[in-house]
């Protein structure tokens, strides 16, 4: 279970985050809905280790990681697949997969971790040789997706994955989220901005608004309410 | 024909020595997007690492009179051996000299401005300079031969022992770069970091780790240097890094800046061209042609040889 408590986060002179408290139990999907510059982005960027908050605790099956460098929270089973993907564009695909084994010693395990992302996403498995640059969007979201699972992590954080990507690719990918959820029993923190597609997917949903939590729910009522529906479902 | 040839050779083994002082100030571009101005003086270090190794570490400090160690005192100088060893070693004290650089100057301002590093690089450089003056003494030394010195006539050609050294360990050791950076997890990780380094640190690469690294690696290369260019010009000093740091320097940019064949490429072409002109009417101009050179690349192709260009990110 991951817990965050009065998380306060600046930018500078800007508070990004005024004191967030949520919880994700595991083997759940949970999402952040939310506008443009709501802060979604920023609470993923915390858990990770990019950002570090003013005042609050970010606690991890009972440990506590806001005094963790971003590359310690991956051994402690966390992968953030980041907004804009960020795949290595000048390395090739199996080199990007490689990067993701980086604290992986075990051969065996490797492949086998392999083996798995190339069942989910066999595209992948065409491309290993190509530099991963010139993949399309939607290749590039599934490689993010496949590095950040080459590290055998309990705890997926996916930041705008259906972003700049064909329609068709993001049911996909949504679809493979689920699946990576229900067979590998992956706890997901999904932030999205399609509301829609975000609460069809997930059991529990907050809804993010400068900076702070409006309101939380599980998605089934949210997709109902009436405010929700409004604000981010279009009507 | 033959001369054509002749100066051939003599412009890649210069070439050669740029190219592995470029290496340096590429790859630590590639993480840290910011020139090591000391990494010239890595490269004057290495030199002196070599010849007090190659003496036995005869080494008196000012004052002291007593010979402070002694190692293979009967090694014969002029072997193979010895001139490995001497190699060797001296790569790995300047490997660990370019960690202790980065570690203690430059990691405390890696969140400060790019200019505080560039300053603080010029006074490491400064630092270095005079603390060698200051340990070893101002004036030249002769450097000893560590190859059997003999001229070997290829045809035509005239190729002397220390030209063919040069060329086979800078082939060799570009190999090794070329291995380190292409094949192993480390040299993935390092181009990953120079891509992104917040990605890198995403997947569990640990920043400082790779830089230090890569500090490591470039330092080597610098002695390597350092050591061939003594080599063939006998003589060390501790203000002997300025010049050709420079003229590497100019190397990585005509290469393309953070582009690591792009240095080999561009120290090999700088080095052809000086021992061209050398070798022409205009030799008087010779050192200042690396300046022109880098003035019209940056006019005219600032992404460099093999570089390609790229729209700064805001």
């Amino acid at each position: 279970m991951l817990e965050i408590k009065d998380l306060i986060v600046n930018y500078g002179v800007i508070t990004a985050l005024h004191g967030i408290t949520l919880t994700v139990p595991d083997g759940k999907i949970v999402t952040l809905i939310g506008a443009n510059g709501a802060g979604k982005t920023t609470i993923l960027r915390s858990i990770s280790g990019l950002v570090k908050p003013v005042s609050g605790e970010i606690v991890y099956q009972g440990a506590l990681l806001d005094r963790l460098r971003a590359h310690e929270i991956v051994k402690r089973g966390l992968a953030h697949v980041p907004e804009g993907r960020m795949v290595f564009a000048n390395l090739t695909v199996e080199e990007n997969l490689q990067m993701g084994a980086y604290l992986q010693f075990q051969p065996a395990a490797i492949e086998k971790e392999r083996e798995y992302i190339f069942s989910i996403f066999p595209r992948l498995k065409e491309r290993l040789a190509q530099i991963a640059g010139t993949l399309s969007g939607g290749e590039q979201q599934m490689l993010a997706i496949g590095r950040a699972l080459m590290s055998r992590p309990r705890f997926l954080m996916l930041d705008e994955p259906s972003l700049g990507i064909a329609p068709l690719l993001v049911k996909t990918i949504f679809e493979k989220i689920v699946e990576i959820n229900r067979e590998r029993g992956i706890t997901i923190l999904l932030v999205e901005q399609n509301a829609n597609l975000a609460l069809e997917i997930s059991d529990y949903g907050y809804v993010i608004e400068t900076g702070r939590i409006i309101l939380h729910d599980d998605s089934k009522v949210l997709r109902q309410s009436e405010a929700v529906r409004k604000a981010y479902l279009g009507g | 024909m033959s001369e054509f040839l002749q100066q051939i050779i003599n412009g890649l083994s210069l070439g050669s020595i740029y190219a592995l002082i470029a290496l340096g100030y590429t790859m630590v571009y590639g993480v840290l997007r910011f020139i090591n101005f000391a990494h010239s003086d890595v490269f004057m270090a290495g030199a002196f690492a070599g010849y007090y190794m190659s003496r036995g570490f005869e080494f008196t400090l000012p004052g002291m009179h007593k010979k402070a160690l002694f190692i293979f005192k009967g090694l014969p100088q002029e072997s193979f051996l010895a001139g490995s060893f001497v190699l060797l070693g001296s790569m790995a004290i300047c490997a660990f000299l370019g960690i202790l650089i980065e570690r203690f100057a430059y990691r405390p301002l890696r969140n400060s401005s790019k200019l505080n590093v560039l300053i603080t690089a010029i006074g490491v450089s400064l630092l270095l300079e005079n603390l060698a003056q200051a340990l070893f003494g101002a004036t030249p030394k002769a450097f000893p031969p560590l190859l059997p010195s003999k001229s070997i006539h290829l045809g035509p050609l005239l190729v002397s022992t220390n030209q063919i050294g040069v060329l086979l360990i800078t082939f060799v050791l570009m190999m090794a770069l070329q291995y380190i950076v292409r094949r192993t997890k480390m040299g993935t990780a390092m181009r990953a970091v120079s891509f992104n380094p917040t990605a890198a640190s995403l997947v569990g690469v640990n920043n400082d780790v790779i830089i230090s690294f890569t500090f490591g690696l470039g330092s080597a290369l610098a002695a390597a240097g350092g050591i061939l260019y003594a080599l063939n010009y006998q003589s060390i000093d501790p203000l002997m890094g300025v010049l050709p740091g420079l003229k590497a320097f100019v190397a990585a940019v005509l290469g393309g800046i953070g582009n690591i064949p792009g240095a080999a490429l561009g120290g090999l072409v700088l080095g052809l061209v000086e021992t061209f002109v050398n070798g022409s009417r205009f030799s008087s101009y010779t050192d200042a042609i690396a300046f022109a050179i880098l003035i019209l690349i940056l006019l005219f192709r600032p992404e460099g040889l093999l570089g390609k260009s790229q729209v700064e990110k805001v």
